[in-house]
């Protein structure tokens, strides 16, 4: 209802999804199936309303909505809590609903006032007061004491911080891996053995640096389609193979 | 117009903001609170009777002099003031939520509204709706935020307790009534 009425010229609702698709949000939609539905709010045919969710999230594109797939995530899981027979009798069974019908009712009763503000607020709208507002420094003088509220005071921070915006300054480090030299160190050996194990192909007490390059070495020359890589089993040490021998073999 | 009301009028006049009855009262000392409340009618039934382009309304904890809704239009076409923008539905929904469970931290706001509003209560307290009035107790210690006289301005509203309660409204929650909701 407002929802579709209320279109914002106002930008800053951060799931701008949302905005876009006439939703404030999973709940929003979710009422709105319920009212579509004309189902009962205390009786929630749940499966069918997860169904048309998900069909509703993924026409309007809101997928990408991490709020509405947490909801989605909880409708499932209400489904599957429906499916399951009562561990200890019917006396002790509680509703995997409930605590959805209470959220939905508390969102409803919480559009009320939306509808009620809203109406306040255009009303009020039609209706100017004096624009002028008095300098601040005519109503502080120096003699009073500085009184600041919390908020006024992270304000005050806030455009602080926003004028005197520091450009960000990153320690740019040096790329020290040999990556190209670790290439032709590899192709050279594999032209005289054709196979050889990861551990020849680094000495064993090799620099972190030596062994990032000898593995960005592999994994480029395994991409230009130079040598294949296997492990026989995991963690097992890494085999290189040059190209041709497989070729051969094929 | 008696005396009293002609100063109340001028005061009026010369504020802004809504003035609190306790800041009208200090105008003349003299006068006592009936003869306060009996000028303020007075001014009221002056603009209203004898038909003025301005009336005196209550709201936002005091009395303002506001142009009447039916100028409205022809003075923001003649550009001489502009109506403040619509909020939008995400924001008039945390708006609600803040104004009946404050103070309130963030996260019950999301609680209760399904979706992230990080950037939704940045731009409310921007525009002065919502004010920090404090720090939650639970982890983190989390800031609670709460309306401001600019908000029960901004929605014509005397005080807060004009909004109806939370079991006057249609859909009143089983039980629940007004506690907060925790995770």
């Amino acid at each position: 209802m407002i929802a579709s009425s209320l279109r914002a010229n106002d930008t800053d609702g951060s799931a701008f999804v949302v905005e876009l698709s006439h939703f404030t949000g999973p709940l929003d939609l979710l009422l709105s199936l319920i009212r579509d539905e004309h189902v009962d709010i205390y009786d929630i045919p749940i499966a069918r309303i997860a169904e048309q969710f998900l069909a509703r999230i993924s026409t309007l594109a809101l997928d990408e909505a991490a709020d509405y797939l947490e909801m989605a995530a909880r409708l499932l899981r209400i489904k599957a809590q429906m499916l399951l027979p009562g561990a200890n009798g019917e006396e002790t069974w509680e509703d995997p609903r409930a605590e959805l019908v209470r959220r939905l009712l508390e969102y409803q009763q919480m559009r009320e006032v939306v509808d009620l503000l809203e109406r306040r607020g255009e009303e009020r709208r039609h209706q100017f007061n004096r624009r002028w507002v008095p300098q601040a420094a005519d109503f502080a003088p120096a003699s009073v004491p500085l009184a600041l509220s919390l908020g006024e005071l992270l304000a005050a921070v806030d455009r602080v911080l926003r004028i005197a915006k520091e450009p960000v300054l990153h320690d740019v480090v040096p790329r020290t891996l040999d990556v190209a030299g670790a290439m032709s160190s590899i192709r050279l050996l594999l032209a005289m053995r054709r196979a050889a194990r990861w551990n020849d192909l680094l000495n064993r007490d090799a620099e972190p640096w030596q062994i990032l390059s000898v593995l960005l070495a592999l994994l480029e020359l395994a991409k230009l389609g130079e040598l294949r890589i296997a492990q026989s089993r995991p963690f097992a040490s890494v085999e290189v193979e040059s190209r041709d021998v497989v070729s051969e073999a094929a | 117009m008696t005396s009293l009301a002609k100063l109340l009028e001028a005061a009026l006049f010369a504020a802004a903001r809504p003035i609190s009855l306790e800041s009208l009262a200090t105008l003349d000392v003299e006068s006592s609170p009936a003869a306060l409340a009996a000028a303020i009618d007075e001014l009221r039934e002056h603009y209203e009777v004898d038909g003025h382009g301005v009336e005196l309304v209550e709201q936002g904890g005091g009395w303002q002099i506001l142009t009447r809704a039916e100028f409205a239009e022809a003075i923001e076409r003649a550009q001489v003031a502009v109506r403040p923008t619509r909020l939008s539905a995400a924001a008039l929904e945390t708006l609600a939520i803040i104004a009946y469970r404050q103070p309130i931290g963030r996260a019950e706001v999301e609680e209760i509204r399904g979706v992230a509003v990080g950037s939704v209560l940045k731009s409310l307290h921007e525009r002065g709706l919502i004010d920090i009035v404090g720090r939650g107790e639970g982890m983190g210690r989390p800031l609670l935020y709460g309306t401001t006289p600019q908000f029960l301005e901004q929605f014509a509203l005397r005080h807060l307790e004009e909004l109806p309660r939370a079991d006057e409204l249609a859909i009143a929650l089983r039980g629940a009534g007004n506690a907060v909701v925790t995770e």
